[in-house]
């Protein structure tokens, strides 16, 4: 299952300790469950997960590389492709929809010039498109890396933006 | 912590009885410092320390008559008494902390706001049905949720309330926290159980039920983050310690206790209220400030986008429990009232849950995996203009073909908005299908 051509090191110490932090939550011979874990904090180091980036968390986590590609592809926050530095998740879901969500789409989008799926020439936004983030009751509501932000208008949108680095 | 969103949720509502959210007025509630002076681990503490037999706690939690707040309403303590607790070898107990029911936003703020029951409540658990550890399943963008919860287990730990020989009494129990990645089909509770094993969230087959082959082919019983919140508060029983009649006699007949309704969409002051069950349908919406800008009432979801839609005149006969909500064609749920005003165009609106249950849908079985696909293609076309009468018909016969037919209930879930929206609203669709009018509610949804 090892690949024996691998040597390059792909995580830093801090996400490779954090990985170990989750393999101790678990049975020592259930290692697979700390694998959803292994890959997100993967992907906060690289933005995305690469083929190579999967297999190299199979290896640490020593499961077939493609138990890993069936996880990456099976939840919706794991990242395929490059994105940009920040991933704008727009919820569009009934709650939020009732409250315009289309206003918080429409303004990102023109704002942005991207549609949903796409990135930033910089490469600094990705905008998405997500259900029901569980904060119906700040409707309309994004999410922006780790954190929620509710009862969006345009003009807290543009200064949310301007805040991110 | 983002204590000023935490604040402005704070304003947007009114408790009957503080149990899974606390008193407004309580300063940082989510410190332990702060859930101990409320009376916190007190339950944890006497049931340990007294050697209290577990059987006593199952009789508690029966007659105070909670029943499951993840959406199918089954008795607490009958569940917990299903698990064979002098089995030998490792049992889990489990907490659904997925919360991805469109229109629920309750366990975030229970985790956000009350973390430290969720803990003692989970503990408990594990007492009574014998595991000695425990995992919560969090959402995978729960990102604030869960650094509460982390921070609460650490406090826990480090005051002797998670670990081993708890209160001197030789029960050890520790509990982790674990994070999804994006998928609503991680809140059904087997396909939840194959996530935390590191594998695709897809349900498993029933039988065998989790108490019998859960986590790891090992006992398991799995309660919603509310259900495990509520526990600590029934067991103090506001003083009368233990008497189950407490809780009971907050709520009515069938329903104990209060329960946190999430009240979102056309409504003044949107927010989570933790009221008695039973409550007029009308009073709670009172407290959430009406129908915003004045309009009148024209629809509600009352317990998640899963179940059946009442139109004004059935909900405002209905009290906010579970006879009277059967009763009056819907159901509790998760306790996620979407209220709709006049101007809500129904077809958008189906259109988009039906978009939910496509993209959501894991694939698995054949009438689900086709069948949602169906579905919001045929609710597309009719929203745009494009749909015809044999349209409506086909709608009917496709979500009549799903419902039943499938491993888990998330094919169900997509089949009785249909149903419901068009016994009710019919009319609306065949105005759309007549007139050829283009969808008055822009979907944002790229599809
Ligand atoms: C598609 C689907 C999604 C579900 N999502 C959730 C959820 O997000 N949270 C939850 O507690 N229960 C959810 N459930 C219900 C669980 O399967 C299970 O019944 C519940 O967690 C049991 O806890 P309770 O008895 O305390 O309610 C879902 C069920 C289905 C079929
Ligand atoms: S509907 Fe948007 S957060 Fe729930």
């Amino acid at each position: 299952m090892s690949n024996p051509n691998r040597t390059e090191k792909m995580l830093s110490d801090f996400s490779l300790s954090e990985i170990e932090r989750e393999l101790s939550k678990f049975p020592a011979d259930r290692r697979q469950s700390a694998l959803m874990a292994a890959l997100r904090i993967a992907q906060d180091e690289h933005l995305w997960l690469s083929p190579e980036l999967i297999e190299y968390v199979a290896d640490i986590i020593q499961v077939p590389a493609v138990r890993a590609f069936e996880v990456a592809s099976f939840y919706s926050m794991y990242e395929l492709s490059p994105v940009g530095r920040h991933k704008i998740s727009v919820c569009t879901n009934i709650s939020c929809m009732l409250r315009g969500c289309d206003k918080v789409v429409g303004h990102l989008k023109n704002k942005l010039k991207i549609d949903f799926n796409e990135t930033t020439k910089d490469g600094k936004y990705t905008l998405k498109e997500v259900e029901c983030l569980a904060a119906c009751a700040g409707a309309p509501m994004m999410q922006i890396d780790h954190d929620y932000y509710e009862e969006l208008t345009p003009e807290k949108i543009d200064l949310i933006l301007e805040e991110l680095k | 912590m983002n204590s000023e969103l935490i604040a402005s949720r704070y304003s947007s509502r009114r408790v009957a009885a503080n149990v899974c959210l606390p008193d407004p007025s309580i300063d940082k509630p989510w410190t332990l410092e702060s859930y101990r002076a409320n009376g916190g681990y007190q339950a944890l503490e006497k049931v340990l320390s007294g050697s209290i037999p577990h059987t006593d706690i199952i009789d508690t939690l029966k007659l105070s008559n909670i029943r499951g707040r993840g959406g199918a309403g089954f008795p607490v303590g009958v569940k917990w008494s299903f698990m064979p607790r002098a089995a030998d070898g490792q049992k889990y107990v489990v907490c659904n902390s997925d919360e991805g029911e469109p229109g629920t936003c309750k366990d975030r703020d229970i985790m956000r706001l009350n973390p430290h029951a969720l803990i003692e409540g989970m503990t408990l658990g594990g007492y009574v049905m014998g595991a000695t550890v425990g995992y919560n399943y969090i959402r995978g963008e729960f990102w604030e949720p869960y650094q509460s919860v982390e921070q609460a287990i650490k406090e826990a730990r480090e005051a002797g309330f998670l670990g081993k020989n708890l209160f001197g009494s030789g029960f050890d129990f520790d509990l982790h926290n674990y994070l999804g990645s994006g998928a609503y089909i991680c809140g059904e509770e087997t396909a939840l159980l194959n996530s935390l094993e590191g594998k695709k969230g897809e349900p498993r087959f029933k039988p065998p039920f989790p108490a019998a082959f859960g986590l790891y082919g090992k006992p398991t019983t799995i309660n919603n983050t509310e259900s495990f919140a509520s526990v600590p508060a029934i067991l103090r029983a506001n003083g009368d310690w233990m008497d189950g009649e407490w809780f009971k006699n907050l709520g009515v007949e069938n329903a104990g206790g209060v329960k946190v309704f999430s009240v979102t969409g056309h409504v003044e002051r949107p927010g989570n209220y933790e009221i008695n069950m039973g409550t007029p349908f009308s009073e709670l919406l009172k407290m959430a400030g009406g129908v915003w800008k004045g309009r009148k009432l024209k629809a509600v979801i009352p317990g998640g986008s899963s179940v059946p839609v009442m139109p004004a005149e059935n909900i405002l006969k209905s009290n906010m429990d579970y006879d009277s909500l059967q009763q009056n064609g819907s159901s509790v749920g998760a306790g996620s009232v979407i209220i709709m005003d006049e101007t809500t165009d129904m077809v958008a609106v189906l259109e988009r849950l039906s978009y939910f249950y496509h993209e959501e849908s894991c694939g698995q079985c054949t009438p689900c995996r086709e069948g949602t696909g169906w579905l919001y293609r045929i609710l597309k076309r009719i929203n745009s203009g494009r749909g015809t009468m044999e349209d409506l018909d086909t709608l009917l016969d496709v979500a009549n073909r799903i419902e039943g037919r499938t491993i888990c209930a998330l094919g169900d879930a997509a089949a009785w908005p249909v149903q419901s929206f068009l016994k009710h609203y019919r009319h609306e669709f065949e105005a759309k299908i007549n007139a050829g009018i283009t969808h008055s509610y822009p979907t944002a949804n790229a599809a």
